[in-house]
């Protein structure tokens, strides 16, 4: 699997696409094959402040939940509403089925993610155990 | 294939819709004797909520219910069927006579609010199943009220909470090993506890050092299974019990797994400060396709003072009664006493053994899950080597090579006619396999299911297809779990 | 033991398969400090016809052969044969969770069946299969609340059940949940006026029965449209089903949580029993217990599963909805054929003959005494007030074999001496006219000694 080059990653298996002081976050093809078929995703509401690190939402399984932790920080401004009914788009392209847009609170916060190649180690690793 | 099958039970094969699909206006199961008193005119009497309309209940006739419901049993897997070696759930024969005196007039039809006076009867049992069941715990008082083992395990971290709180110390965690059932921690946090894992050690027991590391004037307690999902029992426990003692942290024993220590050993020597029993698997109340359950707390004097009310007394009369004046209750975690049907089969099956033949139980129920363990030892990874007690983990390690896992191997153990043991758990053995023969099956059963296990074993090497795809033998074959999930129908609908 | 099926030379062979010696070989384990070496103390292994014989005699200490007026929580209705003939079969009672869906369909159709009927019968959208019973039903909506509306406090209505009161005072203890209470009116409804006071822009929701524990039915769409107006959400407990044989369904309520047991369960010296919580299908994912969804197999054949699994403890732990692990599914069973026998025409009458029974009871006792809140309709219980206290009054009723009504002064001693009476279908009407004759005697005694005294005093 090759992985965008136009976006950052996190060691959570979240991926961050900035464009300027906004940026859209979803979870990663690897994040998406190890859950199996989503059902169920949650999101924060319009207007939400994430902190870099924190909980913002889940997304489950039939048997397993999975926090989505924020890249960085930020004010949630719009979410991808159609994960509601079609959870399985998550399943069908990771990289497409975005989650949240937010505005960024420190565009810096970007630089200290990993860059896809830096990801797709991590995960050889990670799938390697 | 199929001659490797020695032992199947094929379920009765009818496509039985949903009582819904039965029903048409006029047919009925029912009939009301005449009125004795004037009738009403409802309408008038209730006003603009008079209820007109019932919607889509059923209308069908008496055969059809039996036959309906006959049907749908035999849908059904149970004890009564065969093994059913589902590890942590104590699957062990329900007693007939049970169900017989739960059935008896007095016991039957007792109203809880009725005096106390003639209540005699129903307080005895009480009495007399505490009484027993302190003795067994080797504990000092105990509330029988909490209607299953997590509201149990509730009631037990409120009186933690209550006992700190009157030492003056509130405290604002508690720790709990990572093999332990996932209700300890969902219970922490009813009782606002923050948890914190512990880590086991390779033997699969608690790692003594972490507990050490861990513990500090924050814990309120450990909330331990002794023995623990492994089947392990904790051998430090007197090591465990003096580290949190030491800096003022309680024990909490969660009883779940009680069935491999009656008669033999009680937690209340061993260090234990409270635990919970499960009435439904130790003591044999029937589980009933998922309850009702049981699940008294035995305590420790200290604690006491904190069980929730009412309280059974001896009255000064002499008569039984409770006593509702407890000012350092926890309160009430059900109306009424909690779960009397259950106490009243529990006992029962108490009186069916007495002493020696609990003891010979649960000495039974570890030599079966020992003899599954030496049959299949060597078939199947065995991720702990420590001896266990009354069920045994081992993995899918050997056979996921193949691409097979535990839940394939589960499925495939219907068709040899034996319900699954536990898959999946606990979380510390990847792809766990938890097998709990309980003391109620035979060598012959045993060895059915011994040989079967090693037949499918055999299969994963020779045609691991057969195994992923099953079960073969079932009314249903597997069924979209993912499609439930995301589109759930929860309810029948007319079709318009 | 009868129980066990092994012999001393199975046991034998069993360990010697597994090149042991003796049994103890396994306990080694357990430090030999904390072994048990003596017998139990407890009653000595018994003989079944021993064991019967034990109940039976505790069965003549508890009320056998009494006619009874008490309600309050726990009804006592006709329960067909059925019921016991259908949850003995081994396959009911000897399976457990239907965790393992394809050997489980029975246990499985059948709790979709009762989701079904209890949707129906409340008005929800969907129900659940079961939670213990009607008190904790009703703290797990509370928090069911908390948790869709993200407010923490409480408004609950003093015509509550006292006992489910306390259950949810137990609850919410540590979980920084304030509740506060709203009295009752001279109707005995909830005051609207108070109701109005203790709600605020944090409340989660607000908490009533009906019919409520004086058996008066509440004024749900006023209720509602205080809690909606706020913000709450609105949590109705309903402990007597029959009545929604012939009561409008609370529809204006977000959960109902219902306690099952006047369907075909036992009284049983209170339990078990069967609770269950109903709400709208957009709530779902924050109510507790299990779920029974429809779904396929591999060849498209109709089947049921467990679903929607990860709100629960054993998956999401220590962030799960609720830490209820198992529920009441038998108990659920008798209920779920309770409803299929009597269904849609059948609730209907049930329900009429136990408005018509309490209605001449209170009648009949409004003659003799004082019947409190008139000025609302009600289902099949009432309060009467008499002159002298009610213990005493029902200590004479006891000698006829009749339990009297509930005395109410334990749970609300501002009604001076009130008991709640309650009439079912099963109660006859030479009954209730023994019962009223014993209140009139009693009202005659109290009047003609106080007339003795008014005349001394002159």
């Amino acid at each position: 699997m090759a992985y965008p080059t136009d976006r950052k990653y996190t060691k959570e298996h979240e991926w961050i696409l900035a464009n300027g002081n906004t940026a859209t976050i979803g979870i990663t093809n690897y994040a998406q094959e190890s859950l199996g078929d989503i059902v169920f995703v949650e999101l924060p509401k319009v207007g939400a402040e994430l902190t870099a690190g924190k909980t913002f939402g889940t997304v489950e399984s039939v048997k397993a939940v999975s926090d989505l932790f924020a890249p960085v920080s930020g004010t949630v401004t719009e979410i991808n509403a159609d994960l509601a009914t079609s959870p399985e788009n998550v399943n069908k392209d990771a990289h497409a089925a975005w989650m949240i847009r937010i505005s960024l609170k420190d565009p810096k916060q970007l630089d200290s993610l990993l860059s896809s190649s830096d990801y797709e180690k991590f995960v050889a690793e990670e799938g390697g155990h | 294939m199929t001659d490797r099958i020695r032992k199947a039970t094929r379920h009765v094969n009818q496509n039985e819709g949903l009582i819904f699909e039965k029903s048409s206006a006029g047919k009925a199961a029912w009939k009301v004797p005449p009125l004795d008193v004037p009738e009403v005119d409802s309408a008038s009497l209730l006003g603009g909520i008079e209820r007109k309309d019932l919607g889509n209940m059923p209308e069908v006739s008496e055969i059809e219910i039996i036959r309906h419901f006959t049907r749908l049993s035999t849908w059904n897997y149970a004890i009564d069927l065969g093994m059913y070696p589902l590890g942590s759930c104590t699957m062990k024969y329900n007693p007939r006579v049970n169900e017989a005196v739960a059935r008896v007039e007095g016991i039957a039809n007792g109203h809880p609010y009725q005096p106390e006076k003639i209540s005699q009867g129903a307080l005895q049992i009480i009495k007399t199943l505490s009484q027993c069941l302190i003795e067994i715990t080797g504990m000092d008082a105990i509330t029988l009220q909490p209607a299953a083992g997590a509201h149990g395990e509730m009631t037990g971290l409120l009186m933690v909470r209550a006992y700190h709180h009157s030492q003056g110390r509130p405290r604002k965690k508690v720790l709990i090993p990572d093999s332990a059932h996932g209700t300890n921690p969902a219970t922490a946090a009813m009782v606002d506890y923050a948890v914190e894992n512990l880590k086991s050690d390779s033997r699969g027991m608690v790692d003594i050092s972490a507990l050490a590391a861990q513990m500090n004037e924050d814990v309120a307690a450990l909330m331990l299974t002794n023995p623990n999902t492994l089947g392990v029992f904790e051998q430090d426990i007197h090591k465990i019990a003096d580290i949190l003692h030491a800096k003022g942290g309680l024990l909490y024993m969660d009883g779940a797994n009680m069935n491999a220590l009656v008669g033999k050993v009680r937690p209340g020597d061993f260090g234990v400060d409270l635990m919970h029993l499960n009435l439904h698997k130790t003591f044999s109340t029937p589980h009933g396709g998922g309850g009702p359950g049981s699940g008294p707390v035995a305590v420790k004097t200290i604690l006491e003072p904190f069980l929730p009310k009412p309280v059974l007394i001896n009255k000064p009369d002499g008569t039984l009664g409770f006593e509702y004046n407890r000012p350092q209750s926890v309160g009430r975690v059900r109306a009424f006493y909690g779960n009397f049907g259950m106490f009243v089969r529990a006992l029962a099956y108490i009186q069916a053994n007495g002493p020696d033949g609990l003891r010979q139980t649960t000495e039974d129920a570890v030599l079966n899950a020992n003899y599954i363990r030496k049959g299949l030892e060597g078939t199947y990874e065995l991720p702990y080597a420590t001896p266990t007690m009354h069920e045994v983990v081992f993995s899918d390690k050997l056979q996921a090579k193949k691409g097979v896992r535990t839940m394939d191997i589960a499925k495939r153990l219907i068709d040899y006619g034996f319900h699954p043991y536990t898959t999946a758990f606990p979380l510390i053995v990847p792809g766990a396999m938890m097998i709990e023969p309980t003391e109620s099956e035979s060598i012959e059963e045993l060895d059915f299911f011994v040989e079967a296990m090693k037949s499918i074993a055999d299969e994963v090497e020779e045609n691991p297809q057969t195994v992923l795809d099953a079960p073969h033998s079932t009314r249903v074959s597997r069924l979209d779990e993912t499609a439930a999930a995301r589109k759930p129908v929860l309810r029948w609908k007319p079709v318009v | 033991m009868r129980y066990l099926p092994k012999s001393p030379a199975d046991r034998e062979a069993m360990l010697k398969a597994m090149g042991l010696r003796s049994v103890d070989d396994l306990f080694a384990p357990i430090p030999a400090e904390y072994r048990l070496n003596r017998d139990l103390k407890i009653p000595r292994q018994m003989a079944e016809s021993e064991i019967v014989d034990y109940f039976r005699q505790r069965s003549r200490e508890n009320a056998e052969g009494y006619v009874s007026f008490l309600g309050a929580g726990a009804y006592s209705h006709y329960r067909p044969v059925i019921i016991d003939s259908l949850i003995s079969r081994g396959e009911f009672l000897t399976a457990y969770t239907p965790y393992q869906a394809e050997i489980s369909q029975g246990t499985l159709q059948s709790i979709f069946e009762f989701q079904t009927m209890i949707s129906e019968l409340t008005g929800m959208e969907v129900a659940n299969a079961s939670m213990y019973d009607g008190s904790t039903a009703a703290a797990e909506a509370v928090m069911m609340a908390v948790r869709l509306t993200g407010r923490r406090s409480v408004v609950l209505a003093r015509s509550l059940h006292p006992e489910y009161r306390e259950v949810l005072a137990t609850y919410a203890t540590h979980q920084g949940m304030p509740l506060s209470v709203a009295g009752f009116g001279e109707n005995g409804r909830v005051n609207l006026a108070e109701l109005e006071k203790s709600i605020s822009a944090e409340t989660a929701c607000v908490l009533i029965q009906s019919p409520n524990f004086f058996g008066t039915l509440e004024d749900v769409a006023a209720v509602a449209d205080i809690a909606h107006r706020n913000g709450a959400l609105l949590v109705v407990s309903i402990a007597e089903a029959v009545s929604l044989g012939i009561v409008e369904p609370p529809r204006e309520a977000d959960i109902i949580a219902m306690e099952a047991q006047s369907f075909g369960v036992p009284l049983g010296f209170g339990g078990p029993y069967c609770g269950v919580i109903a709400t709208r299908e957009k709530f779902v994912r924050q109510m507790p217990g299990r779920l029974v969804g429809q779904t396929v197999d591999k060849h498209g054949k109709r089947g049921f599963v467990l679903t929607l699994a990860t709100r629960e403890q054993h998956i999401r732990r220590e962030k799960a909805t609720s830490n209820i692990c198992t529920n009441q599914a038998l108990v659920a069973l008798m209920v779920n054929i309770f409803m299929t026998v009597y269904g849609k025409v059948g609730l209907k009458e049930l329900a009429k003959q136990n408005l018509a029974k309490a209605a001449y009871a209170a009648a009949q006792f409004g003659k003799q005494g004082e019947v409190l809140f008139g000025g609302a309709p009600r289902f099949n219980e009432f309060v009467v007030r008499t002159s002298e206290d009610a213990y005493a009054i029902n200590n004479r009723l006891l000698g006829h074999k009749v339990i009297g009504g509930l005395p109410l002064k334990k749970f609300y001693p501002e009604l001076g001496n009130a008991a709640l009476w309650c009439c079912t279908e099963l109660t006859t009407r030479s009954s209730i006219d023994t019962a009223v004759g014993l209140v009139a005697e009693s009202e005659r005694s109290v009047q003609s000694a106080k007339q003795e005294t008014e005349e001394m005093v002159r």
